[in-house]
Order: structure tokens, then C-alpha cells, then sequence
């Protein structure tokens, strides 16, 4: 299991140190005058939300950025990296967030892209093989990495660094595309790691992981450093303050209505898999009630933005029921019949799918809203009507603007969500559902939407919100289930569920054989490898 | 008779051959020029006015080659300096070769130069049908090795490696370190040598002397058979051969009154294409298929 590092010994010289270290892109300045340390066998965190600074940051580490001013220091001796390889050579690796891997390579393949040329080719597949099994991390070298799961995959990434004996190890957000137990079993590497006596970089703004794991933070806002603090001492409530520089308001954990009505139900919903990086969606069944948030998590990849799209209309198929309020078969309607049939949608990606970034926001406001009363005249678009439709919502949803009607491409992406999310929300509909509602996005603009569709379910209507962050599932839900593999369980009172049991449904186990746990999973693992 | 008909498949599949190897390593990199009957053009009309210059045609070869690379470098300077739009780039590059060569070869039409000699090898050129395989030119050899060259670069060496990991994800290439944009230019300029000595087979060997617009299409060809090889370089030497035997029947056929159209047969190998294209995506996960990152722009992310 995890135990925490214990603190460093002020006694040994930093690892590497950072001396007044600047960044801008353009008029935009990404990284203020920051300093900062970490030691040989250091669990330290980078902690900081979207924006913050926390990228830029590290990719000066990396050698990808060079600051415009402040230097480093590498085992006391001042260093320059022009290049990844520098650094890699100098004894740095990094995961990153977006994996950069090769979809269409072999393990082996991937791995040795990240090694230096004289790193020897020959028994590469064997070492692979030894290496990881000793960190209890199996991976087989002539596998495709498409074929892998993102766990597997990050595992691929981590081994590219271990293959290297590195003495810092930066880890970007790891933990954003892990079950809860892949995470620990990550967490028990890393703890390895460091007991070895390499330094480990911990990026993320999870403040439990972030507790559980480090010793030391070091806190960026805006591109500035707040603090460095003792993790241990502070709360999680202390960390996100600092982290925000404002007080959270913890939203209200709704209540669930009782009895009440079906707004919509879909049994047996299948759908063959388009292409070959999409997933086949597997007699899907679900009903959304009055009144009631349900929340849909999963890991990203398991069938969410196919379920979307036949939620949408956007795709249709023969192997559709949808039923709205138990009569009507809306199964063959497309999206804008289905508006009109009281539905609302906001889809995952708001540049291009849920708004047009090269439209102003009041044509964005009616693209999903032409069949309101006096939106349309006689064929021609009331264009008052819809500037006062697109303030009404920016008001209504605090969408702040450089300008009374700016392009969508001009709002940041907080903003912007929250406009697509309003829009949808001033309509009134019967049954919302949202994707990824607050992808990207501030905590504060988090915050808001999550409120607001609380708030629309609590007026009655329905909700069905698909969502990877278990924090926000767990946040607006009265009922939970998980998509795994294209598979859709049962939907969960939320209070019946925590993380763990989410985890085991997000790697396929039911939660009737949950006392099967660790084991069923781990089993699960070794045979993906294996087999 | 039948060995007359295969040595002119094969002479007439070698300037497929040599184009579309050159556009695969190209498109292998992430980057799609559609400039090869451009670039095939310049290369026709610099190897016929290098060889009838100097009387010399190995010189025409060099110069065919060097005159390809030279426009393609042009194209890169868009497409990689300037970021452009890959399939806009290519196409003007195609009508700019067309135009250029039209104008730089006006003066040559109607002169006649010695082509390419071939090359006959004793006793192994006696075997009866395979024999006609060790009866080609220098330009036909070379081709035949620079398939097997560029085989084994794409799939054993690093630097080949590098090359594909750039045309699967740019992204996380640049990540690792790697330098996109030069990988793509030295790609391009491989590229534009190829698709130039393509084009200088043309007057060099298989109709000595210098016509507008003589490679009649042969690019789209190239082109299209990068496509029906899914990217495989033994598999593009297999194409060239049965496109190369399509364009032969198609003119024997005219020669002896077949009441197949000709124009039914030039489609042919699009056709064929078309056909692979399906199979292939039909197969589900097609990871030996297109490189994940054709066409795309790259730009440096923060």
C-alpha cells in the first residue's frame, strides 16, 4: 500500500533548483519569477488549476521551453536543456498528460523512440519485460499500443523513464485517465521510486491524491507561486484556497425525489463500432426521472461520446429504443425534432460541436433555438431577438465578454461553457443532458454549471450528465451508473456508492462480487498482459 | 512475343515504381504532396535537356533527379515554413510543374537524344521469360534497389523509425524531442528526387525525346498506388507492375481493335484502388493503413 514519504533531509543538496524563472507568450505571461526545489527521493507536488502556469512550468524542466529569464541548477551546478534529449540524458523523464505515444506501434517501438540512439536495440523486448514485471507494472513489448488500456498505456510511458535510471521523474496530471485502483497501483511505483532515491514531480490539482502521496507542494496561480507548503499540515480545504485564492462554496448534495415520473426510457439500445479506434455500444438500457440528476461515469474511451451521439440523434440506428414518456418512440428523430420534443443536449466539445468559434454568440444562441417564438419571422432570423436571447443567457449564467456580442472564439473556455450550458438551460427543457460539462474549466465556472443543473432538476426536469470526473458525478447525481466497454450498468442510488465501487464498475466487475475486489481486478490486469 | 509484352510492363511500371516510393516515404513523414506530376514533369524536361546539352544521358538522370527536389523544396518551404494547406499546395505545385515545364521544354520539342542503354547481363538474360527481368537499364536496377533500400530504412533503422513515429503523431514526436518540420523536409526533398527521376525515365528511355505534359497522368498514378500499397514499399514494386500491365494492354488493346474502351481501362487502376481502399477498411483495425497524422499541420504547441 501507499505510505507517504517522510519529509526530505534539509541536510542533502537539492536535486534541482529553479532561481527567478520567467515565461510569456507574447503579451501573456505564463510563469512569474518562479523558484523552486525538490531533493533526491522527493515526493513533491506541482499543484495549481488550468492556466495556472503548471505546464509551462515543467516543460522548462523538460527542456521543450527555454525561460526568458531565471536559470536552474541540476545536483548544484547551473544547467541548460535546449532539448528533451539534454534532459532525458541528464537523468529527467516525463509522463505526460496527453500520452505521446504511437497508437500505431508496437511497445517496443514506442519505447525506444524515447532512448538515446547508443541505447542498445538488441534484448530491448527482454529488458522491457524484466523491468516492468519488477515494478509490478507487466507489459508485453510486441503488443500495439492501440490495443492497450489507457492504464497499460501510461505504463508504456512510465517505462520509457524507468528504462533510463532516471533521478526526476515528472509526472503530468497521471491520475486524470486512472480508475481509483489503477491509481494506487501507480502510487505504489512512484513510493518505489522514491524510496530508490529518485525525485518524483507530482502535477495535479486533486488535493486527495495530492495529500495521500507527497510530502511537499509547490502551489502556482496565474502564473505566480503562492506558497510551498508542508502537505501533511494543511487540510485539502486549506490546499484548495491557496490553489483558488478564494473561498469555495461547497455546492448542496441534492435530494432525491421519490416516485417520480420517466421522462425518458431507452432499452436495448446496441450500436456497432464505426471505425476502428470507436467502441460498439452493448444493450444499453436506461430512464431518466423527473427531477433527478443521473450521472454516467467512466474512464474516456468506453463508448461515452457514441452513447452521446445516439442520445443526440446524431446518429440513428434500427437497434434504437428510445422512448419519451413511455409512448412516443423519438428513436428516429434527429436532433432538432428531438429539441422539439423538450430535449436539450450540450456535447463534449464546445469549439466546433456545441458552439461554431467563428460565429458571434447570439447566432451561437440560436443554432440550437430557431423553433422559439419569435426567433424566426417569416423565414428570416429576428436578429434583436437574438442578441437579447444571447444576453439574456450571459447574464443568467455570468458569461463574461470582451464585447456586447463577441465572436464564440473570443470567450475563454469557462466562459464559453457556460454560455452553451445556459443556453440550453434558458429553453426550459424537459430532460438536459450534458457531456463532460466542465472539461477544462475553472473551478469557479465549475462550480456554477454543476449549480445550475442541480437547479434545473430540482425544478422538475430531467438530467443525464456523462462525465469522467467522479468529484462532479458524485457532486450533482441522485443516481449513478458506470459505461465500461460500451456496457451500461444499473443506475445506483448515489449514496450507495464511493469511489471504490465506482472503480470496480469502471473496470467491468459488478458490484454484487465486489468482495471479490483486489483480486478480480488484478487478475483482470494480468490477464490483459498475459493472454 | 509474351517476353516483348512483360519487358514493357516492366519498363513501363518503373517510373511508377520510382515516383510513388519517393511520395510514400514522403506521406510516411505525415505529409501528403499532391505535386508528383508536377514535380515528374520538371524532371522529364531537365533529364532531356541535361542529356541532350551534353549528349550525355546519365547527366539527364542527375538533372531529372535535382529538378524534382527543387520544386519539392519550394513546396516544403509552403507547406513546413509557412504552414499552408498540404492538398492546396500540392495541386498548385502540380500546375506550376505542368506550366514551367511546358515553357522551359518549348525549345526542345522535336530534337531526339540517345536514351538510356540497357543493360543486358550474359547467360542470366538467356533463361527463357525470367530472362527479360536482366534486360533493363540502370534506371530500372536502381529502382528495384532503392525499394529495397527504402524498405529496410522504413522498417529496421532508427532514423526510419523517427520518420514513422513523425507521420503517426507530430505531436508527441515533438514532444519526444524530435525535430518534425526537418524530418519533413528532408522527407519532401526525397520525395521531389524520386518523382524527378520518375519523370526523367520518361524521355530517357521509354520515348526519347521531349513532349508537353508526356507524363500523361503517370503521377496520379504514383499517387494512387501509395494508397493501393497501404504504405508498404514491396507492396508499391507489386502495384507498379500490374498498373504499369494495365496502361500496355490498354494501348495493345487499341492496336488490335478491342471493343473494350481505352478509357475503361485507364480507369483501371483507380478502380483498383478504390477496391483496396475498401478491403483494407473492412478489415477493421487498420494499423499498417494511412499515417495517423497525414495531412495534418503541425503547429509548435506551448
Amino acid at each position: 500500500m501507499v505510505s507517504p514519504k517522510t519529509s526530505k533531509s534539509s541536510a542533502s543538496p537539492p536535486l534541482l533548483a529553479g532561481f527567478g524563472l520567467t515565461k510569456s507568450f507574447g503579451d501573456f505571461t505564463a510563469n512569474r519569477n518562479i523558484d523552486f526545489t525538490i531533493y533526491p527521493g522527493e515526493l513533491h507536488a506541482l499543484l495549481g488549476e488550468n492556466g495556472a502556469g503548471k505546464s509551462t512550468f515543467v516543460k522548462m524542466i523538460y527542456g521543450l521551453l527555454q525561460p526568458d529569464s531565471g536559470y536552474f541548477e541540476w545536483q548544484g551546478k547551473p544547467i541548460h536543456f535546449s532539448n528533451p534529449q539534454e534532459a532525458r540524458a541528464a537523468g529527467i523523464g516525463m509522463v505526460f498528460q496527453h500520452f505521446s505515444l504511437f497508437e500505431a506501434m508496437s511497445v517496443v517501438e514506442n519505447i525506444a523512440l524515447a532512448l538515446p540512439p547508443e541505447f542498445p536495440k538488441e534484448g530491448l523486448p527482454k529488458l522491457i519485460e524484466q523491468k516492468s514485471a519488477e515494478y509490478g507494472i507487466p507489459l508485453r513489448p510486441h503488443s500495439l499500443v492501440a490495443d492497450l488500456s489507457v492504464g497499460e498505456q501510461q505504463r508504456v510511458e512510465i517505462m520509457r523513464c524507468l528504462l533510463q535510471d532516471p533521478s526526476l521523474l515528472i509526472m503530468d496530471e497521471p491520475t486524470s485517465v486512472l480508475t481509483p485502483q489503477e491509481t494506487m497501483q501507480l502510487f505504489d511505483v512512484l513510493v518505489k521510486l522514491a524510496k530508490q532515491g529518485c525525485a518524483v514531480l507530482f502535477i495535479s490539482h486533486k488535493l486527495e491524491e495530492i495529500k495521500q502521496l507527497t510530502s511537499r507542494a509547490t502551489i502556482l496561480r496565474g502564473g505566480d507561486k503562492i506558497a510551498e507548503v508542508d502537505t501533511h499540515t494543511k487540510s485539502t480545504n486549506q490546499l484548495a484556497e491557496l490553489m483558488v485564492g478564494t473561498k469555495i462554496a461547497a455546492i448542496k448534495p441534492p435530494i432525491a425525489p421519490k416516485n417520480a415520473p420517466a421522462i425518458m426510457q431507452i432499452t436495448g439500445l446496441s450500436r456497432p463500432a464505426d471505425g476502428p479506434f470507436d467502441t460498439a455500444l452493448r444493450d444499453i438500457n436506461l430512464t431518466a426521472h423527473a427531477g433527478e440528476v443521473l450521472g454516467i461515469a467512466g474512464i474516456a474511451g468506453n463508448g461515452q461520446s457514441e452513447l452521446m451521439d445516439a442520445l443526440t440523434g446524431e446518429w440513428r440506428g434500427t437497434q434504437i429504443g428510445v422512448f419519451k414518456k413511455g409512448a412516443e418512440d423519438i428513436s428516429q428523430l434527429n436532433p432538432a425534432e428531438r429539441r422539439l420534443n423538450g430535449l436539450a443536449f450540450v456535447p463534449e466539445e464546445r469549439n466546433g460541436h456545441a458552439a461554431v468559434p467563428s460565429m458571434r454568440l447570439s447566432e451561437n444562441a440560436l443554432l440550437t433555438s430557431f423553433e422559439r417564438a419569435g426567433a424566426v419571422q417569416m423565414g428570416v432570423v429576428n436578429q434583436n431577438y437574438a442578441a437579447q436571447f444571447a444576453d439574456r443567457v450571459s447574464a443568467m449564467f455570468d458569461v463574461r465578454r470582451p464585447e456586447a456580442n463577441p465572436l464564440a472564439s473570443a470567450l475563454s473556455g469557462g466562459n464559453l461553457q457556460k454560455f452553451v450550458v445556459g443556453r440550453e438551460i434558458a429553453k426550459k427543457p424537459e430532460l438536459l443532458i450534458v457531456s463532460q460539462p466542465t472539461w477544462g474549466v475553472d473551478v469557479g465556472a465549475a462550480q456554477f454549471i454543476r449549480k445550475a443543473m442541480i437547479d434545473l432538476a430540482a425544478g422538475g426536469a430531467s438530467v443525464i450528465v456523462i462525465s469522467q470526473d467522479l468529484e462532479e458525478i458524485f457532486a450533482v447525481s441522485h443516481k449513478i451508473a458506470v459505461l465500461h466497454e460500451g456496457s451500461l450498468s444499473k443506475a445506483y442510488p448515489a449514496a450507495e456508492m464511493n469511489p471504490q465501487t465506482i472503480g470496480l464498475l469502471m473496470g467491468g466487475s459488478t458490484i454484487d462480487n465486489a468482495s471479490k475486489t483486489a483480486r478480480t481486478i488484478s487478475k483482470k490486469t494480468n490477464n490483459r498482459v498475459a493472454g | 512475343m509474351f517476353d516483348e509484352l512483360l519487358l514493357t510492363v516492366l519498363l513501363t511500371s518503373v517510373p511508377l515504381i520510382l515516383a510513388a516510393t519517393g511520395e510514400l516515404v514522403v506521406e510516411r513523414s505525415g505529409v501528403l504532396n499532391l505535386g508528383v506530376e508536377g514535380m515528374m514533369l520538371m524532371g522529364a524536361v531537365a533529364a532531356f535537356g541535361a542529356a541532350s546539352l551534353s549528349g550525355n544521358p546519365y547527366i539527364g538522370i542527375v538533372g531529372g533527379g535535382l529538378a524534382g527536389m527543387a520544386v519539392a523544396g519550394v513546396f516544403a518551404l509552403f507547406v513546413l515554413g509557412l504552414a499552408t494547406n498540404q492538398v492546396a499546395t500540392g495541386l498548385a505545385l502540380t500546375i506550376f510543374g505542368t506550366g514551367l515545364s511546358g515553357l522551359i521544354g518549348a525549345p526542345l520539342v522535336g530534337q531526339a537524344i540517345d536514351g538510356l542503354p540497357s543493360m543486358t547481363l550474359p547467360l542470366l538474360s538467356d533463361i527463357p521469360l525470367i530472362g527479360v527481368f536482366f534486360q533493363l537499364d540502370i534506371m530500372a536496377y536502381l529502382s528495384i534497389l532503392i525499394v529495397a533500400l527504402t524498405s529496410i530504412f522504413l522498417m529496421r533503422s532508427r532514423a526510419g523509425l523517427i520518420l514513422r513515429s513523425v507521420g503517426i503523431n507530430h505531436d508527441s514526436a515533438h514532444a519526444l524531442g524530435y525535430n518534425v518540420l526537418q524530418v519533413r523536409f528532408f522527407a519532401i526533398l526525397f520525395g521531389g528526387f524520386m518523382a524527378g527521376l520518375g519523370g526523367a525515365y520518361l524521355p530517357l528511355v521509354l520515348t526519347p525525346h521531349w513532349a508537353e505534359g508526356m507524363t500523361a497522368g503517370r503521377g496520379w498514378i504514383a499517387l494512387a498506388l501509395v494508397v493501393f500499397a497501404s504504405w508498404q514499399p514491396w507492396r508499391v514494386s507489386i502495384g507498379a507492375v500490374l498498373f504499369g500491365g494495365v496502361t500496355i494492354m490498354q494501348l495493345a488493346g487499341q492496336a488490335r481493335g478491342w471493343t473494350i474502351p481505352a478509357q475503361f481501362l485507364s480507369m483501371m487502376p483507380y478502380l483498383a484502388t478504390i477496391v483496396v481502399l475498401v478491403t483494407i477498411s473492412g478489415r477493421g483495425r487498420n494499423v499498417f493503413g494511412a499515417p495517423m497524422h497525414l495531412g495534418k499541420r503541425f503547429f509548435m504547441t506551448r
